[in-house]
């Protein structure tokens, strides 16, 4: 698993390339949506949350997209697949890898979003940290599995998002509850029922996802 | 008595209804090779790949080395090497890392070392440190059986890999197939080119609509009998799809 995820982050090093598209959208998505609403409105405070989780799920389609493009090129994955490791460790690798692009990526996105947004600096938002973290791993885990069903249709850029956003729904419900009352002043113990749900989905869909990785990638 | 490299059973791959393979039996014992021809759409590929366990039969069954490899298994993984039209070698990588990277997948003992001495055997020493992107097919081509060798497979499954090739790539791939021939692996070879195929292995097998219509050793006096058979084969019509 260590072998393919270090390949992975070669790659990036060497590419840029998800990464860029990462935080290109990331940023652009921001950028848009805070034109929206008035800066001294209320409800632009009250939307920052909303706007978070789509830039978040916008620029992570793209991403887990193109981390599966690669092992498209002179079939890869096939010659990954060659291998004697359990194929269960295959997609894990992909999980954690498109979760280090994402949380990079939001290293960068994070802060311009509090800058957009006029957020006061405050534990609240260090308290944002396990939410999105949780969130981008249920996405990632829901997000790799689809990607190598997807990667080889036609309609690849079209099918993932077609497949995966209806998937994540629940990671959206519980990420935009859970970021809105954590930026309104609660405490993490006060949204317990919005982590346990991120907790559960991403528990389910990294098991799922384990086990049926083989048949997925399967011809 | 040591399980044979490859024992197929009835074996048979659809692909959405059209079958590929119809009924394959076929047995290849340890350290032998054999060279598979046939028109395209044959079924060669197709058997290679469930063989390399990258297909999974539709009925029938197929053994490696007495491992059942229908299901994926990393045992079977670990003792193939598979040469395929694709190189499976990541372009923005270069030979060096593609290879290092393969290796502690396979789990081989002191990986510098080992994709060193493949990079040798195969001629890349100057291409090393290029990113496979800028490589010419031949030079891909090479990378790629270093791939197929680096863990040093005690059965190897070519598919046409004298595709791409010039002279001097082909003779090095002869001498590389022989090495290993000689260490005692086993060697499946599809090709086109006769001379080729049966330069490398004395034993011939032809597929033709996805059955094996011909099995046999090709000496001298057998020679005629091959030939009328391939060419026969070669002139039929392509089948149309179900």
């Amino acid at each position: 698993m260590l072998a393919l995820l270090w390949k992975d982050l070669q790659i990036e090093f060497r590419t840029k390339e998800t990464l860029a598209s990462l935080l290109m959208l990331g940023l652009l998505t921001l950028l848009i949506l805070s034109f929206a609403f008035d800066p001294m409105s209320e409800l632009r405070g009250e939307a920052a949350p909303a706007v978070l989780w789509v830039a978040l799920i916008f620029a992570g389609v793209l991403g887990i997209n193109r981390s599966f493009l690669t092992e498209r090129e002179n079939e890869c994955l096939q010659g990954v697949l060659l291998c004697p490791v359990d194929r269960g460790s295959i997609y894990l690798a992909k999980v954690v890898g498109n979760v280090i692009f994402m949380v990079t990526a939001q290293l960068i996105v994070g802060p311009i979003f509090v800058f957009f947004f006029n957020l006061p600096l405050s534990w609240a938002l260090a308290r944002l940290i396990p939410i999105v973290l949780l969130g981008l791993i249920g996405f990632a885990a829901v997000g790799s599995l689809f990607a190598a069903i997807s990667v080889r249709t036609r309609a690849r850029e079209v099918m993932l998002p077609l497949l995966l956003l209806p998937m994540v729904v629940p990671v959206l419900i519980g990420g935009v509850k859970a970021s809105a009352r954590v930026l309104a002043g609660k405490a993490l113990g006060d949204v317990s029922q919005w982590l346990n749900l991120l907790l559960g989905f991403d528990a389910l869909f990294l098991v799922v996802g384990w086990l049926v990785f083989e048949y997925a990638v399967e011809e | 008595m040591a399980a044979a490299a490859i024992e197929t059973r009835g074996l048979t791959r659809n692909f959405g209804g059209v079958p590929a393979l119809r009924g394959v039996d076929f047995t290849l014992a340890p350290g032998e090779a054999v060279a598979l021809f046939g028109p395209n759409g044959a079924g060669k590929s197709t058997l290679l790949r469930l063989c390399a366990t990258l297909l999974r039969p539709s009925s029938g069954s197929v053994k490696i080395f007495g491992a059942d490899g229908g299901s994926g298994n990393p045992q079977v993984r670990r003792r193939t090497g598979f040469l395929s039209h694709q190189s499976f070698l990541y372009p923005d990588l270069t030979p060096m890392e593609n290879l290092s990277f393969y290796a502690r997948m396979f789990g081989v003992a002191d990986p510098p070392h080992r994709v060193h001495d493949v990079i040798e055997q195969v001629g890349l020493v100057g291409w090393a440190n290029r990113p496979v992107r800028t490589l010419s097919r031949g030079l891909e081509q090479r990378c790629a059986l270093a791939r197929a060798l680096l863990h040093e497979p005690d059965l190897l499954l070519l598919d046409e890999p004298f595709t791409g090739l010039d002279v001097n790539a082909s003779a090095i791939l002869r001498a590389v197939l022989d090495t290993a021939h000689r260490r005692g692996a086993a060697l499946v070879m599809t090709t086109h080119d006769v001379a080729q195929g049966l330069a490398s292995c004395r034993r011939a097998v032809i597929l033709a609509r996805g059955k094996l219509v011909w099995d046999g050793a090709v000496a001298s006096e057998a020679r005629d009998e091959f030939e009328r058979r391939l060419l026969a084969v070669m002139q039929q019509p392509p089948r149309a799809a179900a």
